[in-house]
C-alpha cells in the first residue's frame, strides 16, 4: 500500500518532495498558505548551481564543494554537502528537461554566468526570473500529479502545529483554512516542513511576507531541534522600502557591476581596491561588512545616508538587458529611475537564514516522522551560503527526503489513537478563542515592526554581546506586550489579524535561539561577527548550535562537526584561494 | 506646514455574499510608498478619515516585487499588481478595488482557482518520462529561449482576465494567460509531442474561439506577455487540427 505523507510549503523543496513522493505512487497532501505558484522562491533571481564545467574552466563538483564549505566557513556537515554538489549538474539537467528556459549558449547549451564566491562560471540562469522558472516548471509536474489524483493540494491553508503520539512521534498536523477558519486535523505517515525562511523575524527583509518562520517555530515549541539559528545571511545589495527591502540580485555584480561610494569626491571602488582577488564578487557577508564600514565607520555614505551605489550604467545595455532585465526592471519600478544611466542606490538587507530545523542526512528532524527541506532546515550553507546555492539545497532536499519518507511511512504502520487528533484540535481551538478575545492597547503589526527594527539593528551584520542581551530582554518585553494586544477583527471569516496575532507569536519564539545563539559564539564565523571576538575559533565553536525549546528559553547543547573531507583553512578574499585543497576522497 | 498626506478611497466586502461599501483612509504621504505599504500603514492603526475603528483591510500580497502575482488590485480604475504602484504621482483620493471578474473573498482578497482550473484542463506541463537522471535536455538555440522567455514570465495575476470583454459572469472563456501558457509549452521540443492534448483544451468549450480580438490583454500585462501572438497562433493552430481531425474521422 503507497504511504500517506504531508508536505507542508510549496516553494521548490516541497514541491520537488511533492513531485518525487507522487512519481513513486505515493499519497501526498500539500499546504500552502499562498497558491503554490506564489511561493516566495519566485523571487529568486540570479540562478542555481551545478558544476558542469561548459566554460572550458575545469570546473568539477569537488570544486564546487570546496568553494561551498569554504565559503560557509566551515560550519557545514561535509558529507550532505558534498553529495549535494555532486548532485547538482543532473538537478539542473532534470530542469532544462521539465521544460525551464535557461538562457543558451550560441551552440544551444545551457549557459553558466559567475556569481559570489567563486571563479567559475557555474551558476544556470534564466532571464532575471530563475527562481520563478524552477518553481513554475514543478508547478506543472504537480498539477500533472494533482490531475491524476496523487497530489491533493490544500492552498489557503495554514499548518498550525504538529500532531504527536504518547512517544513524541509525529503523526500529522492541524491546519487552518485562512478564509472559513476551520481548524482540521489531518493524519499522515509522514510530515515533511518546506515553508521557507524566517525573514519577516527581521521585519524588512527580502523576503515574502508568508515567510514567518510561524510553522519551524511551532515544530521547535514541539520539541524539535533548532540548529545554527544566528547564522543569517545578510544580502550586501537591496534598495530600501516602506514595506520590504528588495534585492538587487549578485547576478548584476556577475555581469560587472560596481560597487563605490565618493571618496574625496572621486569614486572609490572599495571592493576591487579591499579584495583585489575577488573584487566585487567577494561573498556577501565580506561585501556586506564592507559596506557597512564605508558607511558606518568612516560616513563615506551617498548623500551621508547609509546607502553606496551599484553602477552597472558602463556596461552595454543590450547584454544587461538579455541578461539581467528583470533584476533592472525591479530597480526601475520601485525606484522610478534607469539603472542603465544612472547608478543605483542600494544597502545591506537580512536575506537567508543559514539555520533552521536540524536534520539528519536523510532530512528527518529529531521528531521521528517530522523531515524537513529547503530554507527551513539548517543542512548546506555552514555559517554563510553562497549564491545560488539554495535552490539547488532545496530541490536536493527534496530528493533526498523522499526515500527516506518511504521507508519511514513502510516501517512504521501502527494507526494512531484518534484521541491525539482531538486533543491537539481542541488545544488550537482553546488558543485562537483566547485570541479573539483580546481587547488590550498593543496593535499587533505595530509591535511586529519594533521586533524587526531591533532585531535588524542588533542581529544583523555586526554583532555585540551587550545589545545582544538587550535585545533578548527586549524579546521578553515583547512576549509580555503580546498579551495585551488589542484584536481590531472579530470576523471570523477571512480574518487576517487573527492568523498574524499567532504567527507573530511564534515570530518572538524563534527570535530567542536566533539572538541567544549569537550571544553564546564568541568567534566571527561566515556571516556571524563580533567586533570584540574578530576571529573565527575552531577549537571551541566549531559546533552546530542546537537549541531546544522550554518553557523558561532554549537551552543549547552543540554537535561536533563532520570536517572529515575538507581540512579546515583560514578563510580569505584578498588573496586566491590556493587550487589545490579538495582532496576529499 | 501641514503633514502631507494620501487618501486611499476602499472597497470593501465582509464575506463573499455581503454588500460591498467604499471606506476612506488618510495616511501620512511618503513618495516611496506603495499601495502595499500603505495598506500596511492601515493595519498598524485601522482608522477610517472620519475617525472610526474599523478591521484592518484584508488583502492578498507576497513577494512585494511583482512576480508572484498576488496583489493584482483595481487602482483608479486600472488593473496592476498593488506593490509596484508607487504612491509618487498619484495624487489625491486613490480608488483601490477588488477585481471584478473573480469571487470576492475578503475586501481586495480575490479567489483566482479558476485560472489554476484552465492550466490543469490544458495540460500546461512538459510530459517529461520521470525524474531519474536521464541526462541534459533537447538543445534549443538562444532565439527560441528568448521568445519562449517572454512567455514564461507569467504569473497568472489576471489582469488579463480583469480586462477582457470576452470573461464574464456569461461565458466560460478562461482567458489570454492559459492561452499563452498553453502556447508556450509547445515551444519547447519535448512539449511539441503533445501538442494536439493541449490544442484539444484549447479547441473545448471557453478556449481560444471565444476570444474576441479585443486586444485589452496585452495591453494590461504587467510582464508585457505578448497574447495576441500566442492567441493568434494558437487559433491557427486549433484550425489545423480541426481539419486534420475532420478528415482522420
Ligand atoms: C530576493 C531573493 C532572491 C534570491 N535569489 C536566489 C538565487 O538567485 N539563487 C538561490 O539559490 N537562492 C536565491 N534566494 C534564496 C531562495 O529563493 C530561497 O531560499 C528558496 O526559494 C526557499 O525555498 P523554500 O522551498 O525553502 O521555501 P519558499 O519558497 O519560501 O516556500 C515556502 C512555502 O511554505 C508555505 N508556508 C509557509 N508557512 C506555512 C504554513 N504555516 N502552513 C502552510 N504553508 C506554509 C508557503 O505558502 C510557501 O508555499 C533568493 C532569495 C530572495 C529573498
Ligand atoms: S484579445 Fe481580447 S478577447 Fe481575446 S483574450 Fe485578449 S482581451 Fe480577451
Ligand atoms: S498573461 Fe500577463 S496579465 Fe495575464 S496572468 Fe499572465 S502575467 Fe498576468
Ligand atoms: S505581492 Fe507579489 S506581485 Fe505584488
Amino acid at each position: 500500500m503507497p504511504g500517506h505523507h504531508i508536505i507542508v510549503g510549496g516553494g521548490l523543496a516541497g514541491l520537488t518532495a511533492a513531485m518525487k513522493l507522487a512519481e513513486q505512487g505515493e499519497q501526498v497532501d500539500l499546504f500552502s498558505i499562498v497558491p503554490v505558484k506564489r511561493s516566495h522562491s519566485v523571487c529568486a533571481q540570479g540562478g542555481i548551481n551545478g558544476a558542469v564545467n561548459t566554460k572550458g574552466e575545469g570546473d568539477s563538483p569537488m570544486i564546487h564543494f570546496d568553494d561551498t564549505i569554504y565559503g560557509g566557513d566551515f560550519l557545514a556537515h561535509q558529507p550532505p554537502v558534498k553529495a549535494m554538489c555532486e548532485a547538482a549538474p543532473s538537478i539542473i539537467y532534470l530542469f532544462d528537461r521539465m521544460g525551464v528556459m535557461f538562457n543558451r549558449t550560441p551552440e544551444g547549451l545551457l549557459d553558466f554566468r559567475r556569481f559570489g564566491g567563486t571563479k567559475h562560471h557555474r551558476t544556470a540562469f534564466a532571464g532575471a526570473t530563475t527562481g520563478q522558472q524552477l518553481l513554475y516548471a514543478l508547478d506543472e509536474q504537480v498539477r500533472r500529479y494533482e490531475s491524476a489524483g496523487l497530489v491533493r493540494k490544500f492552498e489557503g491553508w495554514e499548518m498550525l502545529s504538529l500532531v504527536q503520539d504518547e512517544s513524541g512521534d509525529c503523526r500529522g498536523i492541524v491546519a487552518i483554512d485562512t478564509r472559513s477558519l476551520e481548524m482540521r486535523a489531518f493524519p499522515a505517515d509522514t510530515t515533511m516542513i518546506a515553508t521557507g525562511g524566517p525573514g519577516l523575524v527581521f521585519g524588512r527583509s527580502t523576503q515574502s511576507l508568508v515567510n514567518t518562520g510561524s510553522a519551524v517555530s511551532a515544530c521547535y515549541q514541539a520539541g524539535a531541534t533548532y540548529a545554527n539559528g544566528e547564522f543569517i545571511q545578510v544580502h550586501p545589495t537591496a534598495m530600501q522600502g516602506e514595506d520590504k527591502y528588495r534585492l538587487i540580485s549578485e547576478s548584476i555584480r556577475g555581469e560587472g557591476g560596481r560597487v563605490w561610494t565618493y571618496r574625496e569626491s572621486k569614486p572609490w571602488y572599495f571592493l576591487e581596491e579591499m579584495y583585489p582577488a575577488y573584487g566585487n564578487l567577494v561573498p556577501r557577508d565580506i561585501a556586506t561588512r564592507a559596506i557597512h564600514k564605508v558607511v558606518f565607520d568612516m560616513k563615506l555614505g551617498v548623500d551621508g545616508q547609509p546607502l553606496v551605489y551599484l553602477d552597472v550604467s558602463h556596461l552595454d545595455p543590450e547584454e544587461l538587458n538579455r541578461k539581467v532585465a528583470g533584476v533592472l526592471e525591479i530597480y526601475e519600478k520601485f525606484a522610478g529611475q534607469d539603472p542603465r544611466k544612472v547608478p543605483m542606490k542600494i544597502f545591506p538587507a537580512m536575506h537567508y537564514s543559514m539555520g533552521g530545523l536540524w536534520i539528519d542526512y536523510n532530512q528527518q528532524t529529531n521528531v521521528p516522522g517530522l523531515f524537513a527541506a529547503g530554507e527551513c532546515e539548517f543542512q548546506y550553507h555552514g555559517a554563510n551560503r553562497l549564491g545560488a546555492n539554495s535552490l539547488l539545497s532545496c530541490m536536493h532536499g527534496g530528493n533526498i527526503a523522499e526515500p527516506a519518507m518511504i521507508n519511514y511511512a513502510k516501517s512504521h504502520k501502527s494507526a494512531a489513537s484518534s484521541t491525539i487528533f482531538d486533543q491537539e484540535l481542541k488545544r488550537q481551538r482553546e488558543s485562537f478563542d483566547k485570541i479573539f478575545k483580546m481587547s488590550g492597547p498593543e496593535n499587533a503589526f505595530a509591535l511586529w515592526r519594533e521586533l524587526g527594527e531591533i532585531m535588524t539593528e542588533n542581529v544583523t551584520v555586526v554583532r555585540y554581546n551587550d545589545r545582544l542581551k538587550t535585545t533578548d530582554d527586549k524579546l521578553l518585553e515583547f512576549k509580555e506586550r503580546w498579551g495585551r494586544i488589542g484584536l481590531n477583527d472579530k470576523g471570523k471569516w477571512a480574518n487576517q489579524e487573527v492568523l498574524f496575532v499567532r504567527q507573530l507569536w511564534n515570530m518572538l519564539e524563534l527570535a530567542r535561539p536566533v539572538t541567544l545563539g549569537a550571544l553564546n559564539r564568541n568567534e566571527s564565523r561566515g556571516a556571524h561577527f563580533k567586533p570584540d571576538f574578530p576571529e573565527r575559533d575552531d577549537a571551541n565553536f566549531m559546533k552546530t548550535t542546537m537549541a531546544a525549546w522550554s518553557s523558561d528559553g532554549p537551552r543549547f547543547s552543540w554537535e561536533p562537526v563532520d570536517v572529515s573531507l575538507i581540512k579546515p583553512r583560514p578563510r580569505r578574499y584578498d588573496v586566491e584561494k590556493s587550487a589545490s585543497e579538495p582532496k576529499a576522497a | 506646514m501641514p503633514e502631507q498626506t494620501q487618501v486611499l478611497r476602499i472597497k470593501r466586502q465582509e464575506t463573499p455574499n455581503s454588500e460591498p461599501y467604499y471606506e476612506e483612509f488618510e495616511i501620512p504621504y511618503l513618495p516611496h510608498h506603495n499601495i502595499i505599504s500603505m495598506l500596511m500603514e492601515i493595519r498598524r492603526n485601522p482608522v477610517t478619515r472620519q475617525g472610526k475603528r474599523v478591521a484592518p483591510v484584508v488583502f492578498d500580497a507576497n513577494c512585494l516585487e511583482e512576480v508572484c502575482g498576488s496583489c493584482t488590485m483595481v487602482i483608479n480604475g486600472r488593473v496592476r499588481q498593488g506593490c509596484s504602484q508607487l504612491a509618487e504621482g498619484l495624487g489625491g483620493p486613490v480608488t483601490v478595488e477588488p477585481m471584478s471578474k473573480f469571487p470576492v473573498i475578503r475586501d481586495l482578497w480575490v479567489d483566482r482557482s479558476k485560472m489554476f482550473e484552465a492550466l490543469m484542463k490544458a495540460h500546461a506541463w512538459i510530459p517529461i518520462d520521470g525524474t531519474y537522471d536521464l541526462g541534459p535536455g533537447p538543445r534549443i538555440a538562444p532565439h527560441v529561449q528568448e521568445f519562449a522567455y517572454l512567455f514564461s514570465r507569467c504569473m497568472t495575476c489576471g489582469c488579463c482576465l480583469e480586462a477582457c470583454p470576452q470573461v464574464n459572469s456569461h461565458s466560460k472563456f478562461m482567458g489570454a494567460a492559459v492561452i499563452g501558457q498553453a502556447y508556450l509549452m509547445s515551444q519547447h521540443p519535448t512539449g511539441k509531442m503533445n501538442l494536439d492534448e493541449r490544442l484539444d483544451a484549447m479547441m473545448s468549450e471557453g478556449g481560444v474561439a471565444d476570444c474576441g480580438n479585443a486586444q485589452n490583454c496585452v495591453e494590461v500585462c504587467p510582464k508585457e506577455i505578448p497574447l495576441t501572438t500566442a492567441i493568434g497562433a494558437v487559433g491557427r493552430q486549433t484550425s489545423i487540427k480541426w481539419l486534420r481531425d475532420l478528415f482522420m474521422k
